[in-house]
């Protein structure tokens, strides 16, 4: 056979323009046409994932108020030594800059960004910026430490300074349950406020045990969806699938009728004797119940790749393990369960994932110990409005999962996973 | 009156169909109200959106929201804001205030009360703000099943916290407010001295230790609606709940729950206006509107929620009066919410709440 290659001859069309260039322009045509059929999935993704990501990545660091609301004071602390009380000029410049950010309405932030650091000194500033409107000239120093004796607090000043810096690592310190101390080294939280540490390590076991406990349950389900005859695995398939399409809030509120304990499980339990009347088990509004709920809700998350693995799987592989004398287990766990494998990373990432950021099941359902990490971040986005905070949680429970979905590529291989 | 969930699809419902409904030409002219949902709405719709609309036919769209101020300021930020009235807590005020995303309102646009008072003096302290005008009085309090107490029954905040005498599971609500204030209370401080000892580092572990002692026997709630249903399935023998919601458990569901007003920490709700609003003339006036001495009165008919005039009590129908948390024998040991002391320490509280919480 006959080689062609370009520097031989030049292959034109009919109309004498080279084959090569033709070729290449009616692919670049077929690239273009294929790059605008994904553009509005593109977009989509940009502006409703990638660039709310991005954007609170940067809160979580971004630290500008201080910094544009007193920009001249800080400047004057410039100089300033650790221990100090400043002097009347830096007051004077305080003073005027607190004027003139309680009519730009900014110095409010102020005090909120300072009492984060140092608890209890939100009303210094608030209350001292509305006195000011009515001190119209000095000495602003005696005027300060009249208003609030906090003012003679060197350690008041160490704080603003530090918090005048325009990026600022404070809030992953927090989310961690670190701080800066007044010295501007890093130090623990005290013990009795410190909790997204062991809140992250309970988030992250309660996912591992909901992932498990799904696998458990599922994998006979799929099994017998995938084995059974059309007619019982569909029927199986709908009584997956029925719960599936209802609406979360309702699956979670029958759990409360359920395991309440009032409820129908310790009603039927007390009426059998198992248990007294007085002692009735408290299932609902703890660990427990979290993780029934969370495992009911996320079962077919489990279910459906499982099955769909498990479909492929040709019985004749089985039939012949058998008839090469090995014994029901045996064949199980050499033959079919490795086939299985892709099914079962698929199911458990999905789960895990699912479960690492889950919110309103264990908001409802959680009570006082089962409460996740996510719960924390909604709080600090809707109640308390320190986004900043918020953002870091959220970007370490991210690190996380990618951290994990890195490890997991290590181990199994993503190539490995199939998800239908 | 924190949001029912119940009522709140549906209210939003019907929200939704009226901003379906509103012809475009009616539209620029509507005013859209948020407050927190169920009977508390109804409320506000009977006594404060019905008559404005009759008198200057200005349509009134009414939205639920769940509290806190993340909507406003994400509107505000956005700068595309779509609420114009706020119903907003007195704490939610003074941080919405200090972040700047609620407007300054002047509070001499008020009318007077009937006598000529002006309205700086009618309202009661704290209810007019920079940046807010108050509306009512709602009060945290805690009631018992009747039915579970057939022999002493429990009239202190000592004896919410006494399971020996009175056991039985408890309800309280998920958060440091004002539980450390009712353990205080309950601990024997006086209602007068309960926020200087909180000042004090002994004075948060002495509410700490309290709460400790029932810790294993409470029951925590979120929601408004969730301590009257905790009590009628029961799920606990006494709760802390919102007074509004325990009147209308007990007289429109009849429900056998009695009110123990001893130690109710008091607290408002205003009326606040996200920083933008395109509406401002209008909402300004729907404001003054709301807040006069009748409708404030008006309102105190359809829930048990006081109204922040002085000169509207008179005005409350004499049989309501008796389930307002300002009646005089109600009124006795009463705290009111320290906006500023929850402004300075509340992070700092939540994060303690929440570590104690855990352990």
């Amino acid at each position: 056979m006959a080689e062609i290659t370009a520097d031989q001859t030049v292959i034109t069309t009919a109309d004498g323009v080279p084959l090569k260039s033709r070729l290449a322009q009616a692919e670049r045509r077929k690239k273009i046409a294929a790059f605008a059929l994904v553009l509005p999935l593109l977009a989509f993704i940009l502006i409703t994932f990638i660039v709310p990501i991005l954007d609170m990545t940067f809160r979580s660091v971004d630290n500008p108020v201080v910094a544009e609301t007193l920009p001249r004071t800080l400047a004057a602390l410039e100089t300033w030594k650790f221990g100090e009380v400043p002097d009347e000029p830096v007051f004077a410049i305080l003073a005027e800059e607190m004027v003139a950010g309680s009519k730009a309405r900014t110095i409010g932030k102020v005090a909120t960004r300072l009492n984060y650091e140092m608890p209890g000194s939100r009303s210094t500033i608030t209350k001292t910026a509305r006195r000011l409107k009515r001190i119209k000239q000095g000495p602003y120093k005696e005027a300060f430490l009249k208003i609030d004796k906090k003012w003679g607090d060197p350690d008041l000043w160490a704080r603003l300074k530090q918090i005048g810096a325009p990026y600022t690592l404070s809030y992953y310190l927090a989310a961690v349950d670190m701080q800066y101390d007044a010295e501007g080294n890093i130090v623990s939280q005290p013990e009795d406020r410190q909790i997204y540490v062991p809140l992250f390590v309970r988030t992250l076991w309660v996912s591992l045990l909901i992932t498990g406990l799904c696998l458990l349950l599922a994998y006979p389900i799929a099994y017998l969806m995938a084995t059974l005859p059309t007619g019982i695995s569909n029927l199986l398939m709908i009584m997956v699938l029925l719960p599936f399409w209802t609406s979360l809030l309702v699956r979670t509120t029958s759990w409360i009728v359920l395991l309440q304990t009032e409820g129908v499980l310790n009603d039927i339990a007390v009426w059998l004797g198992l248990i007294g009347d007085d002692n009735r088990l408290q299932m609902i509004y703890n660990m427990t119940g979290t993780v029934i709920a969370m495992v009911h809700i996320l079962l077919p998350f489990m279910v459906l790749p499982l099955f769909s693995v498990m479909k492929t799987i040709s019985p004749s592989y089985m039939r012949a393990a058998r008839s090469l004398g090995a014994t029901p287990p045996r064949a199980f766990w050499t033959v079919y369960f490795p086939q299985t494998v892709p099914g079962i990373g698929a199911g458990s990432i999905l789960v895990f994932i699912l479960a690492i950021g889950y919110y309103i099941t264990p908001a409802l359902v959680g009570g006082r110990t089962g409460q996740l990490i996510s719960n924390f971040i909604a709080f600090h986005m809707q109640k308390s409005l320190n986004w900043g905070l918020a953002a870091a949680l959220g970007g370490i429970l991210l690190l996380g999962v990618l951290a994990l979905y890195w490890l997991y590529n290590r181990i199994v291989g993503i190539d490995n996973m199939k998800l239908g | 009156m924190k949001g029912l969930t119940k009522y709140t699809t549906l209210t939003a419902a019907i929200a939704a169909a009226g901003l379906l409904t509103a012809a475009p030409a009616l539209a620029q002219k509507a005013l859209t109200i948020v407050s927190w949902g169920g009977a508390y709405t109804k409320s506000q719709l009977e006594a404060y959106h019905k008559p404005y609309t009759a008198k200057t036919g200005i349509k009134i769209n009414s939205a639920d929201y769940n509290g806190g101020l993340a909507e406003i300021r994400a509107q505000v930020e956005a700068g595309n804001v779509t609420w114009d009235a706020v119903d907003l807590e007195l704490s939610d005020v003074v941080l919405g205030c200090d972040e700047g995303i609620l407007e300054t309102i002047d509070i001499s646009i008020l009318p007077p009360a009937p006598d000529g008072t002006p309205a700086a003096k009618d309202f009661v302290p704290g209810a007019v703000h920079e940046c807010a005008v108050g509306t009512i009085v709602w009060s945290t309090v805690y009631a018992y099943d009747t039915t579970k107490f057939p022999g002493e029954k429990p009239t202190t905040m000592a004896d919410f916290f006494n399971v020996k005498k009175f056991p039985g599971k408890r309800g309280m609500r998920k958060g440091p407010k004002p539980q450390l204030e009712f353990a205080l209370i309950g601990d024997g401080v006086p209602v007068d001295k309960v926020y200087e000892v909180l000042s004090t580092p002994e004075g948060v572990d002495r509410a700490f230790a309290a709460l400790d002692r029932i810790k294993d026997d409470v029951i925590w709630w979120e929601a408004g609606a969730q301590p009257p249903q905790m009590l009628a399935d029961g799920e606990v023998a006494m709760t802390t709940a919102y007074n509004g919601r325990l009147f209308n458990a007990i007289f429109t569901e009849k429900k056998p729950f009695e009110i123990v007003w001893d130690g109710q920490v008091w607290d408002l709700d205003l009326w606040g206006i996200p920083r933008g609003s395109k509406n401002l003339k209008q909402t300004l006036d729907f404001i003054k509107f709301s807040t006069d001495t009748q409708r404030l009165a008006d309102q105190a008919k359809w829930i048990s929620y006081g109204p922040v005039r002085k000169s509207s009590l008179p005005l409350v129908a004499p049989d309501m009066q008796p389930h307002m948390p300002t009646y005089t024998e109600n009124f006795k040991n009463a705290l009111q919410n320290n906006f500023e002391w929850w402004a300075d320490h509340q992070d700092e509280m939540n994060e303690r709440f929440a570590a104690w919480l855990a352990k």
